[in-house]
């Protein structure tokens, strides 16, 4: 039987994905997920949106926002002179 | 290890930082390609539209040279440069919003009983619902909905991955102030996510 509320529970989630809960707490936690069904979905879908996340770059660098990057940075270098000189 | 994150290889970049200051252009050119990226992918998330971001993906890296010498390796390189990007990204939002202040603090709608609606299993393969297309677009709208301070803490910690100290320090936020804010904004997106990505025919609704 876990001690833990799912209030309780929400409190904790993010240092549970993060794998920062302390042994202790990690094991009560579990005991509650097995027990919740609630909160065995809030816990699985939530980890399941920082998957989905992380695996897609939504803005990837376009090549011209490069370039143009390179080229503002080539003008600022030759004005400045090169650092040393600065 | 999230592939989108920066190398965390601080200790190359205090070596490029070096030569960099003693005035050589190609290593802070190697620390440009290095970091550009993630720079913009931030800048972009935060600022919400192209142009911004890469006006704050060069006003970043031209301060950067011309602060270099007052980098004095106390924090990683990164952190320093996200910490410019940042400031400016929150600066163009804030004169784009003139009417409205933004800030890191806003306490609004942080009431608990919003924080979950609606419960509802997942498909086994949420990403295989949709086309690669549909579901970036998805993901964009999802993240945008959030509120700025949330949608920076969110991509500073889960998608560049940076620690909850150093988001803290970044943002000149207290600890428990950047766990918070990011637990809202992990249970936003995932509210949001979930009427996209819900098992078909499981219209399970609970409230806690």
């Amino acid at each position: 039987m876990s001690l833990l509320t799912c209030k309780d529970f929400l409190e904790e989630l993010n240092d549970y994905l993060d794998e920062e809960a302390a042994p202790g707490l990690r094991r009560e936690i579990e005991a509650h997920l097995a027990e919740c069904p609630n909160c065995w979905v809030i816990c699985d879908t939530t980890k399941k949106t920082l998957r989905i996340f992380k695996g897609t770059d939504l803005y990837p660098l376009p090549a011209e926002v490069h370039s143009r990057l390179m080229e503002a940075l080539r003008r600022k270098i030759k004005t400045a002179g090169g650092k040393a000189e600065a | 290890m999230n592939p989108q994150a920066a190398p965390s290889n601080g200790a190359d970049d205090l070596a490029l930082v070096g030569k960099a200051q003693a005035g050589d252009p190609e290593a802070f050119a190697e620390l440009v390609s290095r970091h550009e990226r993630s720079i913009f992918r931030l800048a972009r998330h935060i600022t919400q539209n192209e142009e911004d971001a890469e006006d704050v993906l060069q006003e970043t890296f031209l301060k950067a040279y011309e602060h270099l010498d007052e980098f004095r390796g106390d924090s990683k390189f990164y952190t320093w440069l996200v910490r410019i990007a940042v400031n400016q990204a929150l600066m163009k939002l804030r004169k784009r919003k003139s009417d409205r202040s933004v800030s890191l603090d806003e306490t609004f709608d942080t009431g608990e009983e919003t924080m979950v609606r609606e419960i509802a299993v997942w498909a086994g393969d949420p990403e295989q619902l949709y086309s690669q297309e549909e579901l970036r677009s998805i993901l964009a709208s999802a993240i945008d909905s959030l509120p700025p301070v949330f949608r920076t803490v969110f991509a500073l910690r889960d998608i560049e991955e940076l620690s909850t100290e150093e988001t803290a320090q970044i943002l000149n936020l207290s600890v428990p102030a950047v766990k918070s804010r990011l637990l809202r904004a992990r249970l936003r997106l995932r509210e949001k996510l979930t009427r996209y990505f819900k098992r078909k025919g499981d219209d399970v609704f609970a409230y806690l």
